[in-house]
């Protein structure tokens, strides 16, 4: 009986398996499993536009995990993760759009088809920015990443016999599996109730492979990267391979995340791409916690939800206007919290809101005696 | 053949604007090893503070004054969001200044709203005729402009005190620390003359048009010049923004000859050579090979 522990002892780990758990105390066992249950009773609590936003918020986690693998993990900064996404959201509105449409579409609707090759496709254009990427280091990789996302929104603007071109856009992929549309009103629920447990689902199938994937051989090198990478190479890492399969892994995931994240909204054009998005990814994976999983996703969760906070904010702080024409309005409220929050979370927090969590939790563990 | 030489002509021109950013992005890089992304909202401040100033007290004391002015605000930046950065990763303290421009593009933006503003330039879109090439006089006040500065400041770096502590902090910041120079004072320094060159260069980037908030991406183009140059390389830094520039204008005038690049492919054209060279020469063309000691 290897594996089993001594009643009433359950922090004692007896094996490596219990080392290496994913849910290794009670306590994050119960929590996961309270999270769960109220993330999946949440249609039945909420709004639908705020399940929409909440919809948007999985997708989003899904591709901050992704830049928080390379960034995070691996240590690889890159500012090119909007060019990513863009490459999987085309793929699969391609992929499944309308044979006789404006723009180009090969009919292919089905979600189980179109999801995993606008990952793949995504991961391949990760690979063939590798060889720079292995090569360089630091803020030169930051800079070529973000030459990327230029080269990328010019493509995207220029061909417009797949992306309908600047200002126009084109309609995004189509959910269906087997044939049955997934996102749709009937007696079941709303579009949106239906469009949440979707993407809740495939976040937490995505953020699973993340957090099994960190803690593997590859995840160990990749943190072993991070840390110094002479020093991983030294110990036997394969650099050029791991920092290879780090940017194919993250494009997969962005590539995912991307195709998913305008079939919420149903629409999208190339202007989507630009510098702004990789900032707010950043900001996601920086503000959430760089180097956890669930950091990532709280950061996601916390940036799609801001620009609602802002909104609602309005009301109690009456000099914002809600007009665009004047100033200050909440769209530029907006954007400066996002640059002040990475410059405040930097400074004061640098693991983030898991930081917050870790101290939250370092607290009441040692209450009464947390000082 | 005289589209060609006008195109030259024109690249110097542009050139000129990006190497005035270059070299404020190579600065502050030498002196800190930090890249600020910051600089396009620097560049932007300092336009806006020159179409604001120019009714008032002219076009030529508007410009020294908002580069006085951009200094000052690069200079508070540095104060309060990089300095208790130091001794944190590189890509942590860049990921700050992108913060800080993303914040400070929009208050700046609020600024310019929606009427067209304009720096109020002596030139505008005059030009220059030697025999049947024509040149506009904002081209040739640009290179001129950009000469006598970067004249000045390898002046200043080769003469003056603070010049020689601010080359020994960047070669050695520990030992420059040991002799007594204040490290604090070649930060301060540096991030005051980046946010001045910025403001500088985009006043020349604006001449002859208006101001909008799209002008910050000219800022950004100075990233692969200096990636091209070399990040630690000052000479590089010029070379290379006289180079993007005439390439940029070189392919803006024969790309419409192929048409499957797609119109305004000019603009990524940098980015495209950044990669080229990048492929070939990791440390750019002048750059300093980082030898790692384990």
């Amino acid at each position: 009986m290897i594996n089993s522990r001594p009643r009433g002892r359950p922090l004692l780990r007896t094996s490596y398996a219990q080392d290496l758990a994913l849910l290794d105390t009670p306590a994050k066992r119960w929590w996961t499993a309270a999270l769960l249950v109220l993330a999946f009773a949440l249609p039945f609590l909420l709004t639908d536009d705020l399940l929409q936003l909440l919809a948007v918020g999985c997708v989003a986690a899904i591709g901050a995990i992704g830049l928080g693998l390379v960034t995070g993990y691996a240590g690889q900064v890159s500012l090119g993760h909007a060019f990513f996404l863009g490459i999987g959201a085309y793929t699969a509105a391609a992929l499944s759009g309308d044979p006789d449409g404006r723009v180009i579409g090969f009919g292919v609707t089905d979600i189980a088809l179109w999801l995993p090759a606008a990952g793949l496709v995504a991961a391949l254009a990760g690979v063939l920015v590798a060889p720079l990427a292995t090569r360089l280091r630091g803020l030169y990789l930051a800079i070529v990443t973000l030459g990327l996302v230029f080269i990328g929104q010019h493509v995207f603007n220029e061909w417009s016999a797949l992306t309908g071109g600047a200002g126009v856009g084109r309609p995004a992929a189509t959910l269906e599996f087997l044939g049955r549309p997934l996102a749709v009103t009937d007696g079941l629920g709303t579009r949106d109730q239906k469009l949440f447990w979707l993407m809740l689902v495939l976040l937490v199938v995505f953020a699973v492979a993340a957090r099994n994937l960190a803690r593997s051989r590859i995840g160990r090198a990749f943190t072993a990267i991070r840390d110094r990478d002479i020093a991983a190479g030294v110990i036997g890492v394969n650099l050029p391979r791991y920092k290879t399969l780090a940017f194919a892994v993250s494009s997969f995931y962005a590539g995912c995340a991307g195709a998913l994240l305008y079939t919420v909204t149903g629409f999208f054009d190339p202007g989507s791409f630009s510098l702004l998005l990789s900032v707010q990814y950043i900001a996601m994976v920086l503000i959430g916690g760089a180097g956890t999983i669930s950091g990532a996703v709280a950061g996601a969760f916390f940036i799609t939800l801001l620009p609602r906070l802002t909104r609602e904010m309005q009301a109690w702080v009456p000099f914002i206007s809600t007009q665009p024409n004047e100033v200050p309005n909440v769209f530029q409220v907006e954007t400066i919290l996002y640059g002040v929050l990475i410059i405040v979370f930097l400074i004061f927090e640098p693991r983030g809101l898991f930081g917050l969590w870790v101290r939250a939790r370092a607290y009441w563990k040692a209450w009464p005696f947390s000082y | 053949m005289t589209e060609l030489i006008e195109s030259l002509l024109r690249g110097l021109g542009t050139g000129s604007v990006y190497a005035l950013l270059a070299l404020g992005f190579v600065i502050i890089y030498k002196a800190t090893r930090v890249i600020s992304f910051a600089q396009p909202a620097f560049m932007l401040a300092g336009v806006v503070a020159v179409t604001y100033l120019t009714p008032t007290v002219g076009f030529w004391a508007a410009v020294p004054l908002a580069a006085a002015g951009t200094g000052l605000l690069a200079l508070g930046v540095e104060r309060t969001a990089v300095r208790p950065m130091v001794g944190r990763p590189a890509f942590v303290v860049a990921i700050i200044t992108l913060g800080v421009d993303v914040a400070v593009r929009v208050v700046v933006n609020a600024f310019i709203g929606l009427d067209v503003r304009h720096v109020g330039d002596p030139w505008g879109l005059r030009t220059l005729a030697v025999g049947p090439v024509e040149m506009q006089q904002r081209h040739l006040a640009a290179v001129v402009a950009a000469a006598l500065l970067v004249a000045g400041l390898f002046a200043f770096f080769r003469y003056t005190r603070t010049g020689l502590a601010m080359r020994a902090a960047a070669l050695d910041q520990e030992a420059a620390l040991a002799h007594g120079v204040s490290v604090g004072a070649v930060f301060a320094v540096s991030w005051a003359l980046a946010g001045g060159l910025a403001a500088v260069a985009g006043t020349f980037a604006a001449a002859g048009g208006s101001v909008d908030g799209a002008l910050w991406l000219i800022a950004l183009t100075a990233l692969p010049v200096i990636i091209l140059g070399g990040l630690d390389s000052l000479p590089g830094a010029v070379v290379g923004g006289l180079a993007v520039g005439v390439l940029q204008e070189l392919t803006a005038t024969y790309a419409n000859d192929v048409a499957w690049l797609g119109g305004n492919v000019s603009v990524i054209t940098p980015y495209v050579l950044m990669l080229v060279v990048l492929l070939v020469r990791p440390y750019g063309l002048f750059g300093t090979r980082e030898v790692e000691r384990v």
